[in-house]
């Protein structure tokens, strides 16, 4: 089966986001008051064939800790079209 | 036959004429070798220049890991060779996992080009084996992800065996720790922002780099220490 898959990485809490600072900062000049948090990643989407849900997200967890992430600095949350979890 | 430093050239290398130059100065051979190559050709030494390898794609020195001569760069480091990576060559050292931790944006959010002061921790390594610790010198950095950063557990380990091996004396960039340069466990590799091969003529306003990069042609075998 082929699945559809969404990628989301981002720096890793604690670890300075200057972009996402930076975005912040510049918020308030357009009024848009009262937003924190900013956090700047990265989204990756494509397809994989795999025999089901589970062996689809194993894959690319997997992907995800020895390429698409540095694990040092940045975390990544794993989507699966018809998987369900999150 | 003269001992020789092979300067690995990576689509997006632009440092690498500047290191052969810098070594031929010092009295050292140098020779550009290609990141698609699968083989050091019997070089007695490795630099991986700065630069933005394969366009610094998904991240800095992300992809270079895939090149057929890390493998061999690899092997060479593993057998104890001296391998140094500058800017760029130091952050793929550290997405190819020769030496721990990861280089983030400047915490400022600049890139930062500008002459800055280094002091050496540890005349061990073999970027320093011929200069004396505590020396500072004065060498120009040049990069946006400069700013170093490991795991609380890497930095004691780093700390403990000491593995940190330059540190500037006015952090420009955020790094922890002041770290402007490690080493690995077996000292051989070594990953660093500053450039010292800007910093070799008197006509580029600092010669604070040749110290270094002798260091590397004495652990290559070329020069007495």
């Amino acid at each position: 089966m082929r699945f559809a898959v969404l990628v989301e990485t981002r720096l890793r809490d604690g670890v300075a986001d200057p972009q996402g600072a930076t975005i912040e900062r510049s918020l308030p000049a357009l009024g848009f008051d009262g937003v924190s948090g900013v956090r700047v990643g990265k989204a990756f989407r494509f397809t994989i064939e795999s025999d089901d849900a589970a062996a689809a997200r194993a894959e690319v967890a997997d992907m995800c800790k020895r390429f698409l992430t540095n694990p040092v600095i940045e975390d990544a949350t794993i989507s699966v079209e018809g998987d369900g979890a999150t | 036959m003269a001992s020789r430093v092979g300067v690995v050239v990576f689509p997006g290398s632009n440092c690498e004429l500047d290191v052969v130059e810098a070594v031929r100065g010092l009295g050292g051979e140098a020779e550009l070798l290609w990141h698609g190559d699968a083989s050091l050709g019997g070089v007695d030494a490795v630099v991986l220049p700065g630069g933005f390898a394969h366009g610094d794609y998904l991240r800095p020195g992300a992809i270079a890991r895939f090149s057929p001569i890390m493998r061999a760069v690899d092997a060479f480091a593993s057998d104890g060779g001296p391998v140094i990576g500058i800017c760029n060559g130091f952050q793929v050292l550290c997405e190819s996992g020769l030496l721990p931790g990861a280089l983030q944006k400047n915490a400022g959010l600049k890139f930062l080009c500008k002459p800055v002061v280094v002091r050496v921790e540890t005349d061990t390594t073999a970027l320093t084996v011929d200069v004396r610790v505590g020396r500072e010198l004065r060498i120009p950095i040049n990069h946006f992800e400069g700013n170093y950063t490991c795991l609380p557990d890497t930095l004691a380990e780093l700390r403990a065996d000491d593995r940190i091996v330059l540190r500037y004396t006015d952090n420009p960039n955020g790094s922890v720790d002041d770290i402007a340069g490690i080493c690995s466990a077996g000292r051989n590799v070594v990953g660093l922002m500053p450039h010292p091969e800007r910093a070799c003529h008197p006509l580029l306003g600092s010669t604070d780099g040749a110290p270094l990069l002798r260091s590397l042609l004495v652990r290559a075998g070329a020069l007495a220490a």
